[in-house]
């Protein structure tokens, strides 16, 4: 993939009288890469899109898609195009006449406008419905009818503010695979909105987890999901066990910690990780913890006490009491294994991943 | 509670940031407004303030004195022909909005609770004679009421009258009635209105927790729907007191109005300080009406628990 | 629960209809005297005629009064409803200090004393010094058809997504462009019921009329003026059921446009949603 970059934001500020939605944010996007701006509602995230959209104007800092400066332009200049969280689909048009509205302006010709627009159509597997009304459409029809209307301007760019959050589960997960398919046959840069992890997980070459108007952290899926800069950004990726640690060396890029039931652990140092006494936080997933059978031993284990159970169908949360530690850790299981037989109150040993325990900023 | 003065003095003095934006939504919004705006304050407002004016003043044949005086309202408070008119339209515009309100309400009801598909048709239906020309509808009353009219021809066709009876025409009930039909529509909507907003889960909450239809009808509904007939009172009550064609075609001699007076200043009399005084008066006075009204009905509202 | 709520007793349904004659009962006898033989409107009918629509059309007054009541229909409905379509796009698009202040001042007619209205404007326009004429008829129905238009207006362009603009705009099309393919065919049934709707206010309307008019007549004021002469009432009846039946007409109309485009954005909120 080129590393070239296709959009630079700048220190840029958004502000509502005294109320940031965003606060100096820098951030650079590459040429054709799925780019996810994850964070929850009213952290800045749709603000950030809308600027380089170009519906809402920087109150300070600068915003340049493919090295051009953007401050003035407006948004029908812009070579970006967005796909709406309502979708914006005109009720007056049908899809055919909906796909080719932007087209319209650049007088290509009747027979390179069709050519256009039947393509688009075919991208998003909606051939053969180009004169169905635009109130005869299913949601996710209406979400292909607006992926093809901007994708059939050739953007640089393409925005997509939001785009499955009113579809059913089903349809979510089936349209996130077609829709990384898409950017993948059309190479075109995708800038997605969303506030669920999954969705960002799933579909996206890097991620900004923004919240309060900052980035928190811009990484790929797997280092944002393994390694969270802070707790705030580990707890929003998904559940978390947070456990106390002592601060026992700190040096360079690294520094080893002490918990009661880890033990001593040397782990990497987080980028905005702020040193406040002795203390410091160690993050686990529930997922990296592993359930000792029988007399099943491990270089790493802990022992402890199953307080609580939940049946997830094809998983387990088993809720663990270890003593030393302030709070009990989750750990999921499979259910391959009978971990959903398990008696509350039985005794248990965990197998751990060193490598999976990650120091975090407060 | 703190007493007013420190209350005040707490409170942290906040200065709002002057954002470009929004400053610019706002002017554009009201940029994109004043045309309108302007025109209704031309023709409205200044009016309305010039006749305030007027009242003050005094005519001398065809030139105004504007010295001023409350000569005008001496005249319309205590001269008893005024009097009795104000007092008059004020008791018509009271029974002709207390009818319309009741009349409406089963209406409103039943559109906005049983209507189910046909509840655009039914509104429709209600609307269509309030569109229409409310000098033809006044007419019509008469030709039902007069002498000759169907009503009597009703009466004596039936055999329960014996010959035609000019009691029908040209008296306050009959201004009442033809009033009431004129402004039937007006009270329907608003009544409407409100019972659409009203959540039909607290319906059937009243009626999980026991009420009867009745019961749930007068303890939810009724006190919901409250601000729809409010509105649909001030809206009925306000201009009705205003009428003058209703009390001049079908009122007689115990019909007219003080409208009746107002459109004589205005006219024949030639009197436009008494005629503006009058305005003001009656706006003032069925103002002050409404409001009561008002407070009463809010009242009641809250009192069924 | 569903029986519960459909279950409509049967005196309300009963008293929906008698409300419903209530209402036409008293209209439906212009039409019916207007082809009476006799010249007093009175049972049982003597026999039916045309003769006195007939006569209508051999009547210079009356023919000049619907000319008036013509021009001064349309230029109150295009005023109004230009005036209507500033203040429902103001209103409904951005907030700005005092809105719901003008919003109200702009309904007001509707809820003041017609007779009040009219004698300002009357007053404001004798101390002017501005003659009486069609032109101030114009005026005073303008003022009393904005709180109609503004009410139309703002409810089609409320059902209006934001984002349509935005989707336009995105797509390349200028301010102008946009205003013409996107917001004018959405917003042109709102547009064209509110049309409709103020020229039938105005060509029903009298009292403004009545005050605000010099020496022409317009047709509700020709009609008042005839009340007077026992004779002409089967004309005037003839003349109201035509003016009647306009009215019906035009509102039908009018409805329809504005119900079609409800369902649009109905339908479009329903998906969305």
């Amino acid at each position: 993939m080129p590393e070239r970059s296709m959009i630079e934001i700048s220190r840029v500020t958004r502000s509502y009288g005294a109320f940031k939605a965003l606060d100096e944010t820098s951030l650079t996007i590459r040429e054709g890469e799925f780019f996810s701006l994850l964070g929850p509602s009213g952290c800045g995230k749709t603000t950030l899109l809308r600027m380089i959209a170009g519906f809402d104007t920087p109150t300070s800092g600068s915003i340049s898609v493919d090295g051009q400066p953007m401050d003035g332009i407006p948004a029908n200049r812009r070579p970006t195009n967005m796909v709406f969280q309502s979708y914006a689909i005109f009720p007056h048009l049908n899809v055919e006449q909906n796909v080719c509205y932007g087209l319209k302006r650049l007088r290509l010709g009747a027979d390179e406008e069709k050519r256009r627009v039947e393509e688009a159509l075919s991208q998003v597997s909606l051939t053969g419905l180009g004169k169905r009304g635009a109130t005869e459409l299913s949601g996710g029809q209406r979400q292909r009818v607006a992926l093809a209307r901007a994708l059939v301007m050739r953007p640089k760019v393409l925005l997509l503010d939001e785009p499955l959050s009113a579809l059913d589960k089903k349809l979510r997960e089936q349209m996130q695979v077609e829709l990384r398919r898409l950017q993948q046959a059309v190479g075109i840069t995708f800038i997605l909105v969303t506030h669920d992890q999954y969705e960002a997980l799933a579909m996206s070459d890097r991620i900004a987890v923004m919240f309060g108007g900052k980035i928190a952290q811009v990484a790929s899926p797997k280092e944002i999901y393994q390694r969270p800069v802070n707790c705030q950004v580990a707890d929003f990726l998904g559940g978390m066990n947070f456990v106390k640690a002592e601060i026992v060396e700190e040096n360079g890029a690294s520094m080893i910690l002490d918990t009661p039931g880890f033990g001593r652990v040397k782990t990497d140092k987080p980028a905005a990780f702020v040193r406040n006494g002795k203390g410091a936080t160690l993050g686990i997933r529930p997922e990296r913890l592993r359930v000792l059978w029988d007399d099943a031993t491990d270089k790493y284990e802990v022992a402890g006490k199953v307080v609580d159970r939940h049946y997830f169908g094809e998983i387990t949360h088993l809720v663990i009491e270890i003593p030393g530690f302030d709070k009990p850790l989750s750990v999921t299981e499979t259910n391959n294994f009978g971990a959903d037989d398990i008696p509350v109150g039985a005794p248990i040993r965990l197998a751990y991943d060193p490598d999976a325990l990650v120091a975090l900023a407060d | 509670m703190t007493a007013p003065a420190e209350g005040i003095a707490a409170l942290p003095v906040v200065r709002k940031q002057r954002n470009p934006v929004l400053q610019s939504e706002a002017a554009r919004g009201l940029g994109l407004i004043s045309p309108t705006f302007i025109y209704a304050v031309i023709f409205l407002v200044i009016p309305i303030v010039l006749v305030i004016a007027n009242s003050f003043w005094t005519q001398n044949y065809l030139t105004i004195d504007r010295t001023f005086t409350l000569e005008n309202y001496r005249i319309a408070l205590t001269d008893p022909i005024y009097r009795d008119l104000l007092m008059r339209s004020l008791w018509i515009s009271l029974l002709v909005s207390f009818f319309t309100v009741v009349l409406a309400y089963p209406i409103a009801f039943f559109i906005s609770f049983h209507g189910g598909k046909h509840k655009g048709l039914w509104l429709f239906l209600i609307t269509i004679p309030f569109w229409t020309s409310y000098l033809l509808r006044v007419m019509s009353w008469k030709v039902i009421l007069g002498y000759n009219g169907v009503l009597n021809a009703t009466l004596m066709g039936l055999g329960i009258t014996n010959g035609p009876s000019d009691a029908f025409l040209y008296n306050t009930s009959a201004v009442v009635i033809t009033l009431t039909h004129a402004w039937a529509t007006f009270a329907v909507l608003p009544i409407f209105v409100s019972l659409e907003k009203i959540d039909r889960s607290l319906v059937e909450a009243a009626t999980d927790l026991g009420d009867g239809p009745l019961r749930r009808f007068l303890r939810i509904t009724l006190p919901l729907s409250a601000p729809g007939i409010i509105s649909a009172t001030l809206i009925v009550m306000i201009p009705t007191v205003g009428d003058f064609v209703t009390p001049r075609l079908v009122g007689g001699k115990d019909g007219v109005m003080i409208a009746n007076a107002i459109q004589a200043q205005f006219g024949k009399a030639a009197n436009w300080p008494l005629g503006a005084a009058l305005s003001v008066t009656t706006m003032a006075v069925v103002t002050a009406m409404a409001a009561s009204v008002v407070l009463v009905i809010r009242m009641a509202a809250r009192r069924i628990r | 629960m569903k029986t519960l709520r459909n279950f409509a007793p049967s005196w309300l349904k009963t008293y929906a209809f008698l409300y419903v004659i209530f209402l036409y009962l008293p209209v439906i006898f212009l039409p019916i005297f207007s082809v009476n033989t006799s010249a007093t409107p009175k049972f049982p009918l003597s026999g039916f005629t045309f003769k006195w629509y007939g006569d209508l059309t051999r009547t210079p007054a009356l023919t000049d009064a619907a000319w008036n009541s013509l021009l001064v229909g349309v230029s109150a409905s295009l005023l109004s409803t230009i005036f209507g379509i500033c203040a429902a796009r103001a209103i409904t698009r951005y907030r700005f200090p005092g809105r719901r202040t003008i919003n109200g001042l702009l309904m007001a007619p509707l809820v003041l004393p017609e007779i009040i209205v009219a004698v300002s404007m009357l007053l404001v326009m004798l101390q002017l010094g501005l003659s009486l004429s069609l032109i101030t008829v114009v005026f005073g129905h303008v003022l009393i058809c904005i709180p109609y238009s503004l009410s139309v207006l703002t409810s089609g362009f409320e059902g209006f997504d934001r984002s349509l603009e935005e989707a336009s705009s995105d797509l390349g099309e200028s301010a102008f462009g946009t205003f013409r393919r996107v917001t004018l065919p959405m917003v042109s049934p709102a547009i064209i019921s509110s049309l409709l709707v103020s020229f039938t206010i105005s060509l029903d309307e009298f009292i403004m009329a009545f005050f605000l008019t010099g020496t022409e007549a317009t047709l509700p004021v020709y009609i008042w003026g005839q009340l007077r002469f026992a004779a002409k009432l089967p004309g005037v009846l003839a003349l109201g059921t035509l003016l009647l039946a306009g009215s019906i007409v035009l509102l039908t109309i009018a409805e329809i446009v504005r119900r079609r485009a409800s369902n649009r954005t109905q339908n479009m909120g329903g998906i969305i949603a």
